[in-house]
């Protein structure tokens, strides 16, 4: 009984993710021409040292752009020496885990364009309001 | 059905675009095209074994989480599913889209679009990355950004269950 629901679980779950294999190359071919196209002088030079339109600046970066997180932590870390405010670093890193432009095709087909859309949209606000929360309260402590 | 048709042909022309872009960058510059090939290919060894990973937990999802158990657990809305909902999204690794087929059936299984949200916004914080976060930004900043985001995705989640009640 156990063995036979088990066995049905494994080959639907086999079946979906056999299904959406297409995609998921798809999306892994695009987020590897991101880091050979854009490099890290190109991101720099959309820095103003203001705080408030750097963190605009670095949610919008961070949202268009893809890879592992360590990269944006590296990348953030490199910005924060450069003289980047923290609070644009801090939208950078929390825009690029949280919003995915590049995978936005792919999030609408599976979970549906509204959500999607929303979903992005808000996560690029909140990777802003994160930030300003964020530094407010370590200046605080 | 027709639906399901449709979505899967929008998966192969999706794909067919990227090969076709990567078919263009190698004729514009091939060195680029190699590049991003190579990428790729680390790209996908170090995703195989997060595609298992996802596979083990589609399984146990798929053999646990029954109707019946959405009804004991996610019916009503309170603190333990918004709980449940954040350690998931922490606890999971790998890229977001790698997750997309099991929240499409958790999706069909009744949970809102608001909880996927919040799903998908905790899985920013990757507890076996946190050494490096640390290392770059020091203990105080991400154990302040870690709290501030875990808040900031309930107030997604509960945003996007206002604007995108699920259809039943």
């Amino acid at each position: 009984m156990i063995i036979d629901k088990l066995k049905k679980s494994a080959i639907k779950s086999f079946k979906s993710l056999y299904k959406m294999l297409p995609l998921i190359l798809g999306v892994l071919l695009l987020v590897s021409l991101i880091p050979v196209l854009i490099p890290k002088s190109f991101y720099l030079r959309f820095f103003q040292k203001n705080p408030i339109l750097d963190s605009v600046t670095g949610s919008i970066i961070g949202s268009i752009s893809a890879g592992s997180p360590i990269t944006s932590y590296i990348l953030g870390g490199e910005f924060l020496k450069d003289g980047v405010s923290l609070t644009a670093v801090t939208a950078f890193i929390v825009a690029w885990v949280t919003v995915g432009i590049i995978q936005l095709p792919a999030e609408s087909l599976i979970l549906g364009k509204k959500f999607a859309i929303i979903r992005n949209a808000t996560s690029f606000l909140f990777a802003i309001i994160v930030a300003l929360i964020t530094v407010f309260l370590l200046n605080v402590m | 059905m027709k639906n399901r048709s449709k979505k899967t042909r929008g998966i192969l022309y999706f794909l067919i675009a990227v090969i076709l872009v990567y078919i263009i960058l190698a004729f514009i510059n091939f060195n680029l095209f190699l590049s991003s090939l190579k990428f790729f290919c680390n790209l996908i060894i170090q995703i195989v074994p997060i595609l298992i990973l996802v596979f083990i937990l589609m399984v146990i999802a798929n053999y646990f989480i029954t109707p019946k158990f959405i009804t004991k657990h996610f019916k009503e809305p309170g603190i333990k599913k918004w709980i449940f909902i954040i350690i998931g999204g922490i606890l999971s690794t790998g890229p977001i889209f790698m997750w997309y087929p099991l929240l499409a059936e958790l999706k069909e299984k009744g949970i809102g679009y608001g909880y996927l949200a919040t799903f998908l916004y905790n899985r920013a914080i990757k507890i076996p990355l946190l050494p490096i976060a640390i290392f770059y930004f020091g203990l105080k900043y991400v154990v302040v950004l870690t709290i501030v985001m875990i808040f900031i995705s309930i107030i997604q989640g509960i945003i996007i269950n206002r604007i995108l009640p699920l259809e039943r």
